[in-house]
């Protein structure tokens, strides 16, 4: 397959990019692996890579019901940012930023990560109480987060509307220097590209129809529309499916599962330096490499696995960023679409073991866990070698619904991503 | 956007509701004989399926009454609208 280094760029130019070969197989799958993992979305490859990285654990297939990446791995708007309240999220989180910053290096592929600040503007009394609470919280915890007034929001992001006419003026900001951006398909197919270089297999159009247990109710396999394969251990990352799938095992999650909103506009020349995002009239917005601007909206109140959401709820943060960037007015939308996300109650993942022995659920990522991949993955694939939760992952599991011990992000995390 | 058959007012848009998530959720009790299991499927544990589901609605921009939805959660069709209290009329669309 080769690595990418300049040399080979060269080479390949030279040849007119005919010669690349494919990035990973297409095997069919085999009749046993020690390891499944269901979900090829980023999260689930980047579980299936450390693994067969850090555990030694190679013989791990990747199950996807259609392709991989195309679930809300290849849907989301991208922005990566750590600044939640609670110290357990604040480690979740940065630990997946501090493995953001080496990944391109890491996967030999370039997931195109630009930290290039994520700015997040109040716009009432209780706004600027919140975000400066989480400025303090998040100082203490080492994470950069700081306040800005709305003239010095405008001064590091010019297009911003600060007039004090708006309906809903920007009355400060607080930025997040290290957030940024990345590549949503580069993740998925970098570490698709390097898992599958350590031998894993990735089985596209393999939709998990059911999970098989022995009389002590252990996992022994799944059925699947490519046939049954045999495994002691299930590590189940279907995103907005989650529900779906643990069902198959008689387990009911704390979950549900609504749509959530994008849309992009025509490429336009570089005009936005930053990300920014308003929790409280609901969009945020950055600009890709392409030069398109890719605008978030908000989730619909209804439960749903249409991938689709309504109208009305962008539309809604169309008007929204009309208000706050007035020169976008004119720009024409090309393209809009919806993802399944599945929401927990406090909005934080739930990652670790199940009550069922070999099962394990990484999800609840909600509205915003594009950011947390490769940490996720990375504590995941720990979880999943040794049978236990890896420290940063222990609080995060599915009996903290029991115990009361909740990590309430609502405010960081609902709506906003 | 749903259109919704308000029992009391008729067919409406949905930006005149509020969904309140899934119906037919019972309190356990008595409350001293509750464990922190049973607990935590009340307030947490939701069925979330792929195919019928039923909820409650809110006619919060209209009459402020609530009324029970069966709805497939694939195709969004409204399969039933029912009162509160009320189990889901079995003569209807689906199961
Ligand atoms: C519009 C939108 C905007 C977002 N914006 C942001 C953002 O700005 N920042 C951020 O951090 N996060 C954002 N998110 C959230 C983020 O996309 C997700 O949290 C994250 O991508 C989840 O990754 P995943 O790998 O768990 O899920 P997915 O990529 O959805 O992967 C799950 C996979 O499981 C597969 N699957 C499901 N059921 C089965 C089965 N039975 N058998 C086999 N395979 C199955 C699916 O096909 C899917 O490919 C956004 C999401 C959406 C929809
Ligand atoms: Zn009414």
């Amino acid at each position: 397959m080769g690595t990418f280094s300049f040399g080979s760029l060269l080479r390949n130019a030279m040849a007119g990019h005919k010669d690349w070969p494919r990035q990973w197989r297409a095997p069919d799958p085999k009749p046993a692996y020690d390891a499944i993992i269901v979900g090829a979305g980023g999260h689930g490859l980047a579980t299936a890579y450390y693994l067969a990285k850090e555990h030694g654990v190679r013989n791990v297939a990747v199950l996807e019901k259609g392709w991989l990446g195309g679930g809300n791995t290849g849907r989301n708007t991208t922005i990566i940012r750590s600044n939640y309240l609670w110290e357990e999220s604040e480690a979740l989180y940065d630990h997946a930023v501090k493995l953001w910053e080496g990944l391109s290096h890491e996967l030999n592929y370039n997931v195109m990560y630009s930290p290039r600040g994520v700015l997040m503007l109040a716009h009432n009394i209780h706004d600027i109480q919140v975000f400066k609470r989480h400025v303090h919280a998040n100082r203490l915890a080492g994470i950069d987060n700081e306040w800005l007034t709305a003239e010095q929001a405008k001064e590091f992001c010019p297009p911003l509307n600060i007039a004090p006419g708006m309906r809903y003026p920007v009355l400060g900001a607080a930025l997040r220097r290290r957030g940024g951006v990345a590549r949503y398909d580069a993740v998925a197919w970098g570490y698709a590209r390097a898992a599958d270089r350590l031998g894993v297999d990735i089985i596209q159009n393999c939709e998990v129809k059911g999970i098989r247990r022995d009389a002590n109710g252990a996992v022994t396999g799944v059925e699947t529309t490519r046939g049954d394969i045999a495994t002691k251990k299930i590590g189940v990352v279907a995103a907005g499916h989650t529900s779906v799938v643990m069902s198959m095992a008689d387990v009911r999650m704390p979950l549900e599962s609504f749509p959530l909103q994008a849309l992009v506009s025509e490429p336009v020349k570089p005009v936005m330096p930053c990300v920014v995002m308003s929790n409280t009239i609901h969009a945020y917005i950055s600009q890709s490499d392409k030069g398109e601007l890719v605008i978030g909206a908000g989730t619909d109140q209804y439960i749903s696995y249409s991938q689709t959401g309504g109208l009305h709820i962008t539309t809604h943060t169309l008007d929204a960023i009309c208000e706050l960037f007035p020169m976008f007015r004119r720009m024409r939308m090309l393209r809009n679409w919806g993802g399944i996300v599945d929401v927990t109650p406090d909005r934080s993942p739930i990652i670790g073991k199940t009550p069922v022995p070999g099962l394990f659920v990484n999800c609840g990522w909600g509205t915003g866990g594009f950011k947390a991949t490769p940490g996720s993955g990375h504590v995941f694939a720990a979880t999943i070698a040794r049978d236990e939760p890896h420290p940063i992952a222990a609080p995060f599991t599915m009996e903290r619904f029991v115990t009361g011990r909740l990590i309430d992000e609502a405010a960081a995390a609902a709506v906003a991503h | 956007m749903l259109l919704i058959l308000c029992p009391y007012c008729g067919p409406r848009a949905e930006i005149e509701f509020r969904c309140g998530g899934e119906s037919h959720i019972e309190r356990p009790g008595p409350y001293s004989e509750v464990d922190d299991g049973a607990w935590a499927d009340y307030l947490f544990t939701r069925k979330n399926p792929k195919g019928e589901h039923r909820e409650r609605w809110l006619h919060a921009a209209g009459c402020r009454q609530w009324f029970n939805v069966a709805r497939d959660t694939v195709s969004h069709t409204i399969l039933a609208v029912y009162p509160m209290g009320k189990t889901r009329p079995p003569t209807e669309a689906g199961t």
